[in-house]
Parts: C-alpha cells; structure tokens; sequence
C-alpha cells in the first residue's frame, strides 16, 4: 500500500463487511441451533401459510425461541408490507 | 485418565493437520507421552505430515476391528520421545469407525501411560469428525480469517456442546480457538478479518495466532512437523501454543505488520 493510498478510505472495508455478514448469519443459526428440531421446517411451513395471502419475504419472517425456567417462549414476528394509501 | 484432545474445524483445509502434528510433537517434546491419532479414514494425510508415511503397516481401524493390536500399529516418531502415530486407515470408509471401538482404543491409550491423546479430525461434521470430538476433554477448534471458516467453527462449536461424552454427561468440553494463516498486514489493510473480530463472534477463548507462513509448506513438504523449525514464526507460534495449553502465561507474538523501511513504506 503505497501513501496515495492514504485518502481513499471512505468505504468500509472488506473485513468490516465479512464482519457484519458472519454475526447476522451465525445469530440466526444459533436461534435454530438451540431451539427444538422441528423450528426450521416451522418457519417454512409459516412463510408458506402467509404467502396465500401477502407478499412476504423470509427476513420478514422472525421466529425465535427462548428458553424459560417454566416454560419456553416461541416468538413469532412478521412484518408486513408497508400499506397502500 | 490420559487428557483427550480433539483438533477440529468443521471446513477443510485450515490447518488441522498440520497443527495436530504440531501440538502432539510439541507435547511430547516437553516430556508427555503423547499419541496422536488421524480419524481420516479413506483420506489419510497425517503419516504424511509426521515423516512416518513408509512406516505404517496397521492402522486405526485394524486395531477397532481386533486384526492389530494397539501397539502393533503405533508408529513411534522418528523426531521426538514419547511420540506414536496411530494412522487412518486408507481403504476403509468411515463407518468404521463407532463409539464403542474408539472408545475401547482410548482406555488402552490411557493403560499404556500416555499422557495425551491428539485426535485429528476430518473436515465436515459427518462420522469422523463425530468420532474425533466424541470423548474429548479438550477441544483446539482452528478457523482461519475467513467467512466460511468463522461460520463452520460455530458450527462446530454448537456439535462439541450437544454430541460429545462430556455434553452427554450435562459436562462441557474445554474450548480452545486457534487462529490459523493470519497475516497482520492484510488485517491492518482491512481486507482480512483481525482476531478481535473472531474472538467477538465466537466467543471462545484464544490459545494462538499462528501467521501465515511459508515454512508450513516446507515443513508438510519434508515431513517434520512446523513446531521443529525453531527458527520460522510459524514454528514459534505454535510452540507458543503449546505453552499456553500446558497453562503457562506467553504473550501472543506475531501480530504487527512487520516494519517497514521508509521507501518500502512510500513504494511498497
């Protein structure tokens, strides 16, 4: 790298972009990593449910599955489409 | 119990290999009766990395299967004491392999004194990589500065705390991260993702950074594990590692840019 170098550094770089990418990838894979077998297949079979009736995509559709010390929360969170005025 | 130690990774090509080799001679060369075990099977590749290719006449598999005896297939290292390969076999498939024969091979390894048990996993998460982690104590997981490295490392993670004895048993295995191929220059150029990055989203204790180095392939090439080459960085860093696992306090080395002339700065 040579010192012409030194003022183009206005983009993020490389490594900060992998960086953003891996913790948004391997915070969903932990979600169905340590919830019950059936939560992938579940938020298909949602996905597909809603899709009879609005145009969803999949990062539309949130499940999430926390462990309680009673009892487990299933959390479901489908955004919308924004609404034609 | 002999301590048993699993080098893993999930993707292939990181460096388990070449850092079992590494790790086991680095044990052994502090005195430890170590035996260091390929669970390739059908891709054998550790004898390789060891130097001891032409001396393998049993393997891993003979022995689960009763045709060999333990030690009738532990090839003693021809570098340092204390050091015995057992190798992958290469004709069989890896169903071969199944809980009970490991396992029975672990307890004969801990009748015969050995302090350490390396094991070399397989890349993927399939039986072998399963064998490799199952009765581990400890286990180094080594990711390279990459996406898919960093992905499949959590991975394995998540398998180490829900498929192994120890996570059977509600225990947990130790978990060891190993960064391996890092080149600072690329990282303080932002193109490489930096230990603190990984360390962030893995969350798992750091025990080395092992740079990027060509003595790694002169070291595969000639059949003596990178740990021998005293001289290379490489072989420091792992001797480093080394040190670290065996619970002494080594500052990590090796992770500035080297510096650089003042021409070499402006033209480099």
């Amino acid at each position: 790298m040579g010192w012409f170098n030194y003022f183009k550094q206005s983009n993020p770089t490389s490594a900060k972009v992998a960086k953003e990418r891996l913790q948004i990838v391997i915070a969903h894979e932990r979600i169905d990593r340590n919830g019950p077998e059936y939560l992938p297949q579940l938020r298909r079979d949602i996905m597909e449910v809603i899709r009879k009736y609005v145009a969803i995509t999949e990062d539309q559709v949130n499940v999430q599955f926390e462990k309680g010390s009673d009892y487990d929360v299933l959390e479901l969170n489908i955004a919308l489409p924004e609404r034609e005025h | 119990m002999s301590r048993i130690v699993v080098v893993t990774s999930g993707k292939g090509g990181v460096g388990k290999t070449t850092t079992s080799a590494a790790f086991a001679t680095g044990l052994a060369m502090r005195g430890y009766k170590t035996a260091v075990i390929d669970f390739d099977v059908g891709l054998r590749n550790l004898d390789l990395i060891m130097g001891c290719e032409r001396r393998v006449v049993y393997d891993f598999v003979n022995v689960i299967n009763n045709e060999a005896s333990l030690s009738q297939a532990l090839i003693r290292d021809k570098h340092v004491e204390n050091l015995h390969v057992l190798p992958a076999s290469q004709t069989r498939d890896k169903d071969a392999l199944t809980p009970e024969g490991v396992g029975r091979v672990m307890d004969e390894l801990h009748e015969l004194g050995f302090d350490f048990v390396v094991c070399d996993s397989p890349a993927g998460i399939e039986r072998g990589a399963h064998m490799a982690m199952y009765y581990a104590d400890d286990a180094i997981v080594v990711t390279n500065p990459e996406v898919s490295s960093v992905r499949d490392s959590d991975r394995i993670l998540g398998l180490l705390q829900s498929k192994t004895y120890r996570a059977k048993q509600g225990e947990s295995v130790r978990e060891h991260l190993l960064i391996t191929r890092y080149s600072p220059a690329r990282v303080a150029a932002g193109e490489m993702l930096g230990m603190e990055d990984i360390l962030e989203i893995l969350a798992v204790p750091l025990i080395g950074v092992i740079p990027e180095s060509q003595s790694v392939l002169q070291a595969s090439n000639s059949g003596a594990p990178v740990i021998l080459d005293k001289v290379s960085d490489a072989g420091q860093a792992y001797d480093d590692f080394v040190r670290r696992f065996l619970g002494e306090t080594v500052p990590h080395r090796f992770l500035e840019v080297e510096k650089k002339g003042f021409f070499k700065k402006l033209f480099g």
